[in-house]
């Protein structure tokens, strides 16, 4: 006895619901079992899973964090008239109050406006890191695995050795020579996260570099080249995906623990791991300057993670 | 057909075939810890410091600067200056630190025993709170234990560990009182118990100086929480997960249906099977706990490794940071093979 095909069941549960009004003719559209063009099946193939993502409500509040981490980073000079570096002493260490919400700091800065600029920094250092570590990784890892023999083992051996060192502490050592500053942090950030994503597209790719299709697509001629970037790399992207949904978090934590060290970004820039090592001085009589921070990190990497737990669920539900 | 087994040659025997995987992986790790010093080498190298400059100052002569360029044994090809290197930190020789100008290994040894009464603290914390929180929630999965214990360990993944320590500086001993704040010791009990081995918990035991116990103990119990916090929220999530695959196997079943009770089931039978894989979590944790130390000993001015590092690292004192840097990395290395072997020795069906 078969059992039902998942898609017979979304048939069954949808079509009730197409009365005719528009939204449910795109939704019986999206969800149709016989797409008739790549796109459509594309598409359908992403609304299922944003069904499933929608299920679930501790990835949405994940999901509605970060929308709101992007709408505060674009829209900061809407949400504030002050500027986020310029000094007024006369108003200096305020405690939380009507007119500065969050109070302000040692230098009569409003804290509230540092930290609405400050999600543009945290966006900046997770974009530019994850852009450029994912694609590495994701070479890598397929070309390891897909050649195999010598390829493998060195490849494989260098990943090993970064992998051998704690991250931050890895970090660390790259920003000493590199000197500190927010380019060198991303940078180091970089060199010291790739090691997972090369694993796990090299685990990916073992598991389909023998499979008939290859051996097909192999018959007609394609070189490797074509194979890995044509047909490997693809296949892989979801897997990394989810790696990517839990590593954004890690990278949040590591570039405020490299500015609270003081060598992340610096001063005056409202970046909030420095923000809580300037305002540690005054943790015991202004609390406010550096507990206030560190909880927009605790959220927004909070956010992170219930975001990547829930892209987990969707895109890969056998490890959940 | 089931003798056929015997007609084979016999298979070798466990103790030699465990020297034999033990061999080849001393073999991976010599070249893993290659690649380290390959790496922190390069890091030295790229470094924009000249370090002939560093040495002469930039007003000494060009013939000054040659000589001591040789001395150092810049002027030679890149590889050769790698071999240098490489039998110069198998000799325990990292230089000397421009900071402190003693010898790093000299430094390194004096810092080391603080952070690992640190992170042997903090493990032992999050073992015994970890371990039955993750097999509590996986036998009551879906119920409210098991949701909070999720929250907590997810927050344990999102919080700074900076951060965490501030406010818990600021709530337990600025507001309540109720811990001692950074450093190891009350300044009174400085140098009153001479460091055996460097563990002020263990020298004042050994020594029967309790007041100086105490004092030390209100110290790091604060720290060691923090990051015992952070093993928690790992452990526990590990143990949830291999126990409730644990809890899916047929003996399981078994031992229910024979009428045995649900917590000897859990406790003894499945949590007794988990306890093999739990081991290499644990040796993890234990050094990640290596790096939370590095941004908690800041917090805490706990004179351990990491501050030796951070501090080091602010002075561009490369010495120093390379040689924390390797030694870390060892110290990682050391802890998965451990792991490892353990493993194998306590699970026979990974010999």
């Amino acid at each position: 006895m078969i059992p039902p095909a998942i898609g017979d069941q979304r048939a069954g549960e949808v079509m009730p619901l197409s009365s005719g009004r528009p939204r449910h003719a795109w939704r019986a559209w999206l969800l149709t079992e016989t797409p008739g063009s790549r796109a459509q099946a594309r598409l359908g193939q992403a609304y299922v899973a944003w069904l499933g993502f929608r299920r679930n409500p501790l990835a949405m509040a994940g999901l509605t964090i970060l929308v709101v981490l992007v709408l505060v980073a674009v829209l900061a000079p809407v949400l504030t008239h002050q500027s986020p570096v310029s000094q007024e002493l006369g108003r200096r260490l305020q405690p939380p109050s009507a007119a500065y919400w969050f109070g302000t700091d040692e230098l009569g800065r409003d804290i509230y406006t540092r930290i609405l600029y400050g999600s543009r920094i945290t966006l900046l250092i997770v974009g530019l890191v994850v852009v450029s570590v994912a694609p590495v990784g994701l070479l890598i890892g397929t070309v390891a695995g897909y050649m195999g023999g010598a390829v493998d083992v060195v490849l494989m051996r260098m990943t090993d050795v970064f992998l051998a060192f704690p991250r931050l502490i890895l970090a660390l050592a790259f920003v000493s020579a590199l000197g500190p500053g927010i380019e060198n942090a991303v940078i180091a950030i970089a060199c010291t996260a790739w090691p997972p994503y090369a694993r796990v597209a090299r685990a990916e790719t073992l598991t389909i570099r023998n499979s008939d299709f290859i051996a097909a697509v192999r018959l007609q001629g394609a070189g490797p080249l074509r194979i890995v970037l044509g047909h490997v790399v693809p296949l892989c992207t979801s897997s990394l995906i989810v790696r990517v949904g839990y590593d954004m978090a890690g990278i949040i934590l590591t570039a405020a623990g490299l500015g609270f060290l003081g060598l992340g970004a610096q001063p005056p820039s409202p970046e909030w791991g420095a923000m809580i090592s300037s305002g540690r001085k005054f943790l015991l009589d202004q609390w406010w300057v550096a507990t206030i921070p560190g909880a927009a990190i605790l959220v927004v990497s909070l956010g992170f993670n219930l975001l990547g737990d829930g892209i987990r669920d969707v895109l890969d539900p056998k490890q959940g | 057909m089931t003798d056929g087994a015997g007609a084979r040659p016999r298979p070798r025997r466990a103790p030699a075939r465990l020297l034999w995987l033990t061999g080849r992986e001393l073999g991976s790790v010599a070249l893993t810890f290659l690649g380290l010093l390959l790496v922190t080498f390069f890091i030295g190298r790229v470094v924009p410091i000249d370090p002939v400059l560093a040495a002469v100052g930039d007003r000494a002569p060009a013939e000054v600067y040659q000589r001591v360029k040789v001395e150092l044994g810049l002027d030679l090809p890149l590889y050769r200056q790698f071999w240098l290197y490489l039998v110069k930190v198998l000799h325990g020789d990292f230089g000397k630190s421009v900071l402190t100008a003693n010898l790093v290994l000299a430094d390194i040894r004096r810092v080391f025993p603080a952070t690992l009464e640190l992170a042997t603290v903090a493990t032992i914390l999050g073992v015994l709170t970890g371990i039955p929180l993750g097999v509590v929630a996986a036998a009551r999965r879906g119920r409210g234990l098991d949701h909070v214990v999720r929250v907590v360990s997810l927050l344990g993944y999102s919080v700074p560990v900076f951060w965490l320590g501030l406010v818990g500086l600021l709530v337990l001993y600025a507001r309540l009182g109720w811990v001692a704040g950074p450093g190891r010791l009350d300044v009174a009990f400085d140098d009153v118990v001479a460091p055996v081995t460097g563990v002020i918990l263990i020298d004042a035991a050994l020594r029967g100086e309790w007041e100086v116990f105490r004092s030390a103990f209100q110290h790091v119990i604060l720290p060691a929480s923090i990051l015992g916090y952070f093993s928690m929220a790992y452990l526990c999530r590990m143990t949830r997960s291999f126990m409730l695959s644990e809890l899916r196997h047929e003996y399981v079943t078994t031992a229910r249906v024979k009428g045995m009770t649900e917590r000897r089931v859990v406790w003894r039978h499945a949590l007794g099977n988990v306890l093999v894989p739990l081991i290499t979590v644990v040796a993890l944790s234990y050094a990640n706990l290596l790096e939370g130390s590095v941004l908690t000993e800041t917090v805490f001015a706990w004179p351990g490794l990491g501050q030796y590092i951070t501090s080091s690292l602010l002075n561009a004192d490369m010495n120093a940071v390379l040689g924390g840097t390797i030694v870390v990395g060892a110290i990682f290395i050391g802890l998965n093979v451990l792991s490892d072997l353990l493993y194998r020795v306590v699970d026979p069906r990974a010999r």
